[in-house]
């Protein structure tokens, strides 16, 4: 019987520093640990004894590729606990900035770090050597991204424009024109990618999952919503404590998440198309039908096409956004302090991320809890990898380590945003 | 063009971005980045010439300037294997060679540092060499 040892110990082409364990015993996949080695960085504890103004900026720096969902679960959750409306207006520009940060993480992703998966290349670098347009193309895509957060978050990486309220400062219309003309280019090319994603060759399979993601009542989900799963699971985000729990897990700097009494759970681009096929605009519906998907996949390796779907809607969103654009009559929403619990949750790229505080009278903050998506993908993701393996213990080491890291890569793991937990106790194995 | 590197709250990590502030007190133009090489990437698409700047831990004495001429030939991994990032400034510098976007002439600095725990100000042997390098750079700026 097989007796095998797949290992990486610096996994490549993910956000943050982690490895891989599979251990095959007697031909049965005896053990699988995705293991996060990247220290833990105690942001929670950090905003201990700050001021409620200052969040938004400390929890940005949580990660450098998805900085607004932080700025945005952190603005939410503070808005909640204080009971501040914000105005239409500036429900949009939050919703652009969002837009922006999907492009480029997504452009990230698709074109950096998985499609070298797909087109059997070891890196970008080396792909780009082929396929010289193609990486050209998801450079450009990825800076429009950047160019939304720059205008709307003063910088692209750990923007320093979002504020409990609203923004610092808002735009005139005419800023935001220009941008326009490029992002309907953009949005262009990106239609073409999404139609490159479906020539990929890409592997016949199927998982079973419970999808996890925001639901709201009319949009694709990016800033608020009910919590929703495709197993009935539907609750308001300030129950999401009572139904959702996480563990350590000794050989992880990260926490895995799962839904209590029923355990683990997927959530990002796959679950919320899942989830949210109905609320893409019909363009995008169209788009992805085209693409073969018509509103369903559970084929993880086919994640890349509704990345690509994603993306695209993100194009689409923005340039609505700046066509109805009117400035607010203030940048932001003045607010009355007060002892306070505050709850949010919103989409980021990799999936829902779900923050609490609670501050004294004076805004000072006396807890933090915050739930990023890899976290939550964690256990998944050794399912995943355990599913994957049994069936081909007997491939060559080489060839399953290669695919095992694809099942990995599939998932968009962002190490850098998993560690950023509280409490680390160390366990070391002998 | 003069571009710093590092994160400015881990400690020695900062080195790129206080050189570069150095380098302007000084009436040399130079810009400073924290974060994604690949926005890097245009920043400098267009520049005849580059000269970076960026923290390295390679197993050097800390305080060691290492120079490296990556004008035809890629940067050295065992000098810039260290980033977090899913693009390294390696990878970042390949890519662009590999796109045509990477100026003619290249030339990187890396200081070798020690301690890039959350905080900030910088070791001793680092602020001992950043006077060091920031000569260099001007030599060639």
């Amino acid at each position: 019987m097989t007796d095998k040892t797949i290992k990486v110990d610096y996994l490549a082409r993910v956000e943050g520093e982690g490895a891989m364990y599979v251990r095959i015993k007697n031909g049965i996949v005896a053990d699988v640990k995705l293991k996060i080695f990247e220290p833990p960085r105690f942001f929670e504890a950090f905003l201990r004894g700050r001021s409620y103004l200052e969040a938004p900026d400390i929890t940005a720096r949580i990660c450098g590729i998805c900085p607004i969902a932080y700025q945005m679960s952190t603005v939410h959750a503070i808005e909640d606990a204080i009971g501040i409306t914000i105005p239409p207006s500036i429900r949009e520009l939050r919703r652009l900035i969002y837009c922006g940060e999907w492009i480029e993480s997504h452009a990230l992703h698709v074109f950096m770090l998985h499609a070298p998966d797909f087109l059997g290349y070891p890196d970008a670098i080396q792909m780009a050597k082929d396929h010289r347009n193609l990486v050209q193309q998801g450079l450009d895509l990825k800076k429009l991204g950047n160019e939304i957060i720059s205008l709307l978050g003063g910088r692209a990486i750990h923007p320093i424009n979002v504020r409990v309220g609203g923004f610092y400062r808002t735009p005139a219309a005419a800023e935001l024109l220009p941008l326009k003309e490029r992002l309907q280019r953009g949005r262009a090319v990106c239609a073409e990618i999404v139609r490159w994603t479906r020539t990929l060759p890409i592997r016949d399979y199927t998982c079973e999952y419970e999808f996890v993601s925001l639901r709201h009542e009319r949009e694709y989900p990016m800033n608020e919503g009910r919590i929703v799963s495709n197993r009935g699971l539907d609750i308001g985000v300030r129950d999401y404590d009572a139904y959702f729990e996480e563990e350590h897990v000794p050989y992880s700097n990260a926490l895995h998440s799962i839904i209590r009494g029923r355990g683990a759970y997927l959530t990002g681009p796959l679950a919320r198309f899942n989830l949210n096929f109905d609320r893409l605009p019909a363009t995008i519906q169209d788009a992805a039908r085209e693409a073969g998907l018509a509103g369903r996949c559970v084929n993880p390796f086919e994640s890349i096409i509704v990345r690509s779907l994603e993306m695209l809607y993100a194009f689409e969103e923005a340039i609505r956004i700046i066509d109805e654009y009117e400035p607010p009559d203030a940048p932001a929403v003045a607010c009355d302090l007060r002892r306070a619990t505050g709850y949010a949750a919103t989409e980021a790229p990799r999936g829902t991320l779900y923050h609490r505080y609670s501050f004294d009278e004076n805004g000072i903050i006396q807890d933090a809890r915050i739930v990023p998506p890899t976290s939550q993908n964690q256990k998944m993701i050794e399912s995943d990898l355990r599913e994957y393996v049994a069936p081909r213990v007997d491939m060559p080491v080489n060839q399953l380590r290669a695919e095992c890291e694809h099942v990995i890569r599939n998932y968009d793991p962002c190490i850098s945003c998993a560690t950023h937990f509280l409490k680390l106790e160390v366990e070391r194995e002998p | 063009m003069v571009i710093g590197l590092g994160n400015e709250f881990r400690h020695d990590d900062a080195v790129g971005l206080i050189a570069a502030r150095r380098l302007r007190e000084i009436g040399i133009a130079a810009e400073e980045h924290e974060g994604d090489p690949a926005t890097l990437m245009n920043r400098w698409k267009g520049a005849d010439g580059l000269i970076l700047m960026d923290a390295v831990v390679s197993g050097a004495a800390v305080g060691t300037l290492h120079r490296v001429d990556a004008s035809s030939a890629p940067l050295p991994l065992e000098l810039f294997k260290s980033s977090t990032h899913a693009l390294g400034l390696a990878e970042a510098v390949e890519l662009s060679r590999t796109l045509g976007t990477l100026p003619s002439r290249v030339v990187v600095f890396g200081i070798e540092v020690r301690d890039v725990t959350a905080g900030v100000g910088v070791s001793p042997e680092v602020e001992s060499t950043l006077v060091l390098l920031v000569v260099e750079v001007a030599k060639l700026a």
